[in-house]
């Protein structure tokens, strides 16, 4: 259908549709509903790598052992979405086509070096987190292809998550941080950090990533990553706050104890 | 579409992207169900779907084709906690009380508090501060 | 008399409507040939309409402007200065200019409007607007003098921002065109103020307008003098089309549109001894009123009344000002000024024990008002004022002393660097004193000169009063007033509905004076009415001397005196007394702020229906709580940015903490039962409460929310009040 009409846009749990639709952002839009998709609700292992269907609610992720056991942060970032009616009908397709830079998953794929799976038609392509996103709302997705799935390849570290709300639940993120904290290299750790809410897309930081597998001091590493992001003010926060506390979190996440 | 709506099947011709909350209130006449801000932000259009909660004001008809919902009417004034909400002053204006209920029944029977909390975190009240629906919940029998 | 259901939780009277979903609110109405309304707002802040253009076919619509107003164009309250539809000069944005009405809610949304406008400079400052509403003058004493016997002199600026009521039902009602007049239904809780406002804008004589609340979705003083401009709206629209017309708002023009909590920029000069006793205080407070002047002389008077909190000094200044901007008007928002001046005062009095060196209780135990003493206005205070007992109360239920103290030296001693990275935050504690009067401020009361009826019936009685349930628990309290003063079962007393064709104006549903104040008067009618039956039960006296309806009205108790010229007297004719102890944890890392335990002791009189009086005090702890670190509107342009339950934050399930009550009775002579108000006083004080324990941990602020993006700023600045005399 969606080779025969190319704009249709695809709906699942519809969290985000219907908001957008109240808003007049999406007049005259026609839909496909991939609803009732039930082989793209999926969780399994594919050839070692996590695979997650985009029909995948929220709920589900929490209540999956799998995701639980491999990739924790992923099941943390899912019960931070909205309230529990949210999290019955949101999907992790939903949240990574979005496209919002404050989606609360997508730092955890970021950083985990996520594929997406796209299928159109004459097949299907893989195209991975870190070059999805082109610009604000943006994405590779071509007119008549369908993301179907998620795959996360193993996940070896230690895993941080921590989303900064406007409140304590049912909140939308000033930011989110999401890291994976690999073995020690020589001097320096290899890690991969991604975040929310500070820039048009969600970002890995790969220059403070370098700083820390250099073994640079904590203060410097923070400097560098201060200097990577591109916070805004906004309605929600401020972009002061939201480098002081990206910074923090790093510390945390680095020196301190796991969360996620 | 067809459902099974409060235990009764039911069969409508509606739009496939008309909001359930809508089809609930106008289609079908059962206005128990609010809307208090039309983006699933307060819950207060909160209804079951095969028994999850879900907020009505964001899901298509189309969705419900086939599935069981429950909405307040479904409970027949026979609920535990429709007595409870009463006695406790778990309802002082009443406007998020249905979907609060609703919410409240898919927690099952002996929630913890803690689980009460998150259960309802996506379920907003301005009258009662929480504390008596906490109540409410916790001393129905 | 015996006491039967009064200080008993009796099943509400409407509780199994609202738990079944049976109670039918405004949007669950319909009628048959029922149109749709919607309302075309002004785009810009100030300026003038050039010209309106509609760029759809208008056949099948009815178009309403002010030209088609036969009364005069104003919302009638105090100043009659608000169109109801503006005519050719704006004042702010999303003011109503022009209505559209459709049978088919699509064709209405898609109808496109085209406005052009001379756009002139907006006012946004309130404390440099030129413009003032109301400007009061309190004077007790000799300020001079006060300051001349003073040791030490604290100073300090507060400011508080707008909140938005945020009941869960937004505004809506629906007009039908009957018998040459109008009859509308709606959500909200003064129908005589609609009532009245009809009457002037449609110029129709009394019988013609007809006004019935419909269950409410709560109010908090959003519905009390909105619904009358909501429906003027859908009553002229009903007119023009002679059919039924439904105009409910959606949530954001509900939060884009209609009236908040006045902001306010306090300043606070204050002269104190060594030993803490205050010899002068000098306050100038400046509420930002917003474009038109709605209720806001009366916000400004309970603001000023309630200014200097609950303390005694001599010698006392306090300036008020209501001043416009080029925002949608403020109004009236539980509390009505009071949490703003007491905000200030709260926060002042803990830096002022600060510059002493003193703790937090002591310097308010110094100083606390007693019976006997007199307040700003003059006012002696009788024997039901209890501000030492719920002070002490708090204090002791809270250890909050002990912890007071362990909280400071942890502040004193912490090394930021070695901790800043550990699990846990910083903690603080805060106490706030505050009190409040109940009913209408000064002469307020004998002006309004309320009336109530009660009807007898087969059964026992019926209530006819213009008192509105809007979730506080009106019906249910008011039925056991009657009822134990008739001596009947509480089942035997019904209520009629808010219908202004068929109940006396007994006043607005607000000041928190429906218990105190409508509740005596009804008191009075049972008395009267036991007094006739005699011996006789309901039904006896019915078959021999027919139906018997009495009505009593307002009277001022003799010992209660005020001169609005002078602002000196008996500002209210009582005060409830609480004291609130907020405890919280800040983030280290992200600043944000987590209430942990809350506990609040209120007086209030007499709790007559003890489940409903915990939840005004829990709901309203929790409401403040709210104001104090969440709830903050965005005015960009004067435009409300975040106009969204998305972005405009209150808080959930999990940002409420514990909340634990005590309540105290010390009758009022003058209530039914000893009852005072209880409505309001809860949101006076949780925000100096928090804010102070912000401070206990570390923090200096003086300005509220207490978002994580000001507690961030506020670790920075040095602590710097006091001047030497």
């Amino acid at each position: 259908m969606l080779r025969d009409e190319p704009t249709l846009t695809p709906l699942a749990g519809c969290t985000d549709l219907y908001v957008a639709l109240n808003f007049g952002t999406l007049k005259d839009t026609r839909f496909l509903d991939l609803w009732r998709l039930d082989r793209l609700r999926k969780i399994e292992l594919r050839g070692g790598a996590l695979s997650i269907g985009a029909l995948a609610t929220f709920t589900d992720l929490i209540r999956s052992t799998l995701v639980r056991k491999r990739l924790p942060m992923l099941a943390a970032a899912a019960r931070d979405v909205g309230g529990v009616q949210i999290q019955n009908r949101g999907t992790i397709g939903g949240n990574v086509a979005n496209a919002s830079p404050a989606g609360d998953t997508l730092p955890v794929l970021a950083a985990a070096d996520a594929v997406v799976v796209l299928q159109q038609a004459g097949g299907i392509r893989r195209v991975p987190f870190d070059g999805f996103y082109t610009g604000y709302r943006q994405t590779v997705r071509r007119p008549g292809e369908l993301i179907v799935g998620i795959e996360i390849p193993p996940v070896r570290g230690r895993q941080f998550f921590r989303k900064v709300g406007t409140r304590a639940a049912q909140a939308i993120s000033k930011i989110v941080m999401a890291g994976i904290l690999g073995p020690a290299t020589g001097s320096g750790r290899t890690a991969r950090i991604a975040l929310g809410s500070v820039a048009p897309t969600v970002v890995r930081v790969p220059r403070t990533e370098a700083a820390l597998a250099s073994g640079a001091s904590i203060e410097a590493v923070q400097r560098t990553l201060m200097e990577e992001i591109a916070p805004i003010d906004d309605l929600r926060s401020t972009a002061e706050y939201r480098r002081r506390v990206a910074a923090n979190l790093l510390a945390r996440f680095v020196c301190g104890a796991s969360r996620g | 579409m067809r459902f099974t709506l409060n235990g009764k099947r039911a069969r409508l011709d509606v739009h496939p992207m008309k909001r359930l909350l809508d089809v609930l209130r106008e289609d079908c006449g059962f206005t128990g169900t609010k809307e208090g801000c039309g983006e699933g932000e307060c819950g207060a259009c909160t209804i079951l779907i095969e028994g999850m909660p879900v907020n009505s004001c964001l899901v298509p008809a189309a969705h419900a084709d086939g599935a069981r919902v429950t909405t307040i009417e479904g409970l027949d004034g026979r609920h535990p906690l429709q007595r409870a909400f009463v006695d406790h002053g778990g309802a002082q204006c009443g406007i998020c009380t249905p979907g609060m209920i609703m919410a409240a029944v898919a927690l099952g029977r002996k929630p913890t508090l803690e689980q009460i909390r998150v259960g309802l975190a996506g379920n907003l009240c301005r009258c009662t501060g929480y504390s008596a629906i906490y109540r409410s919940i916790r001393r129905a029998r | 008399m015996p006491s039967r259901s009064v200080g008993r939780s009796v099943v509400r009277k409407e509780g199994r409507g609202k738990v079944t979903g049976a109670a039918r609110y405004i949007d669950d109405l319909t009628f048959p040939g029922l149109i749709h309304a919607r309302t075309i707002r002004s785009t810009i802040p100030a300026g003038e309409i050039v010209d309106v253009a509609f760029g759809f076919d208008t056949s099948g619509f009815t178009l309403v402007d002010y030209r088609d107003i036969p009364g005069r164009n104003i919302v009638a309250l105090i100043d009659d200065d608000q169109p109801c539809l503006a005519e050719r000069l704006v004042r702010h944005v999303a003011e109503p200019i022009l209505l559209l009405a459709h049978a088919d809610r699509e064709a209405l949304l898609a109808a496109d409007v085209r406005i052009r406008y001379r756009e002139a400079v907006p006012t946004y400052d309130a404390t440099t607007s030129p413009i003032a509403f109301k400007t009061i003058a309190i004077d007790k004493g000799r300020i001079d003098q006060g300051f001349r016997e003073a040791d030490v002199i604290v100073e300090g600026e507060y400011r508080t921002g707008h909140q938005e009521q945020l009941y869960i039902e937004p505004n809506g009602v629906i007009a039908v065109p009957e018998h040459g007049g109008v009859t509308v239904y709606g959500s909200m809780q003064c129908p005589y103020y609609v009532h009245r406002a009809l009457k002037v804008l449609l110029d129709l004589p009394d019988d013609k307008v007809r006004v019935v609340q419909t269950e409410t979705g709560g109010g908090f003083g959003g519905k009390e003098e909105y619904p009358s401009m909501i429906a003027g709206h859908a009553a002229l629209v009903a007119i023009k089309a002679q059919r039924p017309v439904k105009l409910v708002y959606d949530r954001v023009e509900d939060m884009l549109a209609t009236t908040k909590r006045h902001p306010a920029v306090i300043r606070h000069r204050t002269g104190v001894k060594r030993d803490g006793t205050l010899t002068a205080i000098d306050i100038d407070a400046v509420i930002d009123g917003g474009a038109y002047a709605t209720l806001s002389a009366v916000v400004l008077s309970r603001g000023v009344i309630h200014a200097t909190g609950p303390y005694r000094c001599d010698h006392i200044r306090i300036r008020g000002r209501a001043t416009m901007t080029n925002t949608p008007p403020n109004g009236a928002f539980r509390g009505f000024g009071a949490p703003q001046t007491q905000f200030a005062a709260e926060v002042h009095m803990d830096r002022i024990a600060e510059a002493l060196g003193i703790d937090p209780v002591r310097i308010r135990e110094i100083n606390a008002l007693r019976p006997g003493d007199r307040t700003a206005t003059g006012q002696r205070l009788g024997r039901d004022c209890s501000a030492l007992a719920v002070l002490r109360e708090t204090v002791k239920r809270t250890d909050f002393k002990r912890k007071w103290r362990a909280y400071a030296r942890l502040k004193a001693s912490r090394c930021l660097k070695a901790s800043r990275y550990k699990e846990g935050g910083s903690r603080g504690i805060g106490l706030s004193l505050f009190f409040h009067g109940a009913g209408f401020t000064g002469g307020g009361e004998v002006k309004l000169a309320s009336k109530a009826s009660l009807a007898l019936t087969d059964r026992g009685a019926r209530i006819l009063v213009a008192s509105t349930e809007i979730g506080q628990g009106t019906r249910t309290m008011h039925a056991q007033i009657v009822a134990d003063t008739l001596g009947v079962p509480y089942d035997c007393v019904d209520v009629n509905a808010a219908d202004t064709g068929q109940v006396p104006d007994s006043g607005p549903t607000v000041a928190s004076r429906t218990c105190m104040v409508v509740g005596r008067i009804l008191q009075r009618c049972a008395e009267d009415m036991r007094e006739r039956l005699g011996r006789l039960t309901p039904r006896e006296y019915l078959k021999r001397h027919g139906p018997l309806v009495i009505t009593r009205e307002y009277e001022r108790p003799t010992d209660m005196a005020w001169d609005d010229n002078s602002y000196r007297g008996d500002a209210y004719g009582t005060y409830g007394w609480a004291c609130d102890v907020a405890e919280i944890e800040v983030d280290r890392e992200t600043w944000e702020v987590k209430p942990i335990a809350f506990t609040t002791v209120h007086e209030i009189g007499k709790a007559i229906h003890p489940v409903l009086a915990l939840g005004q005090i829990e709901g309203g702890s929790a409401q403040g709580l709210g104001y104090a670190l969440l709830e903050e509107v965005v005015m960009r342009d004067g435009r409300m940015a975040n106009a969204q339950l998305t972005n405009y934050i209150i808080p959930t399930t999990l940002d409420t903490p514990p909340i634990d009550v005590v309540i105290l009775e010390n009758p009022y002579k003058h209530g039914p039962f000893g009852a005072k108000g209880v409505g309001e006083m809860p949101i006076d004080g949780p925000a100096p409460a928090a804010i102070n324990a912000l401070r206990n941990a570390g923090f200096d602020l003086r300005e509220i929310p207490a978002t994580p993006e000001r507690v961030m700023v506020s670790e920075k600045q040095e602590p710097r009040h006091a001047l030497h005399a």
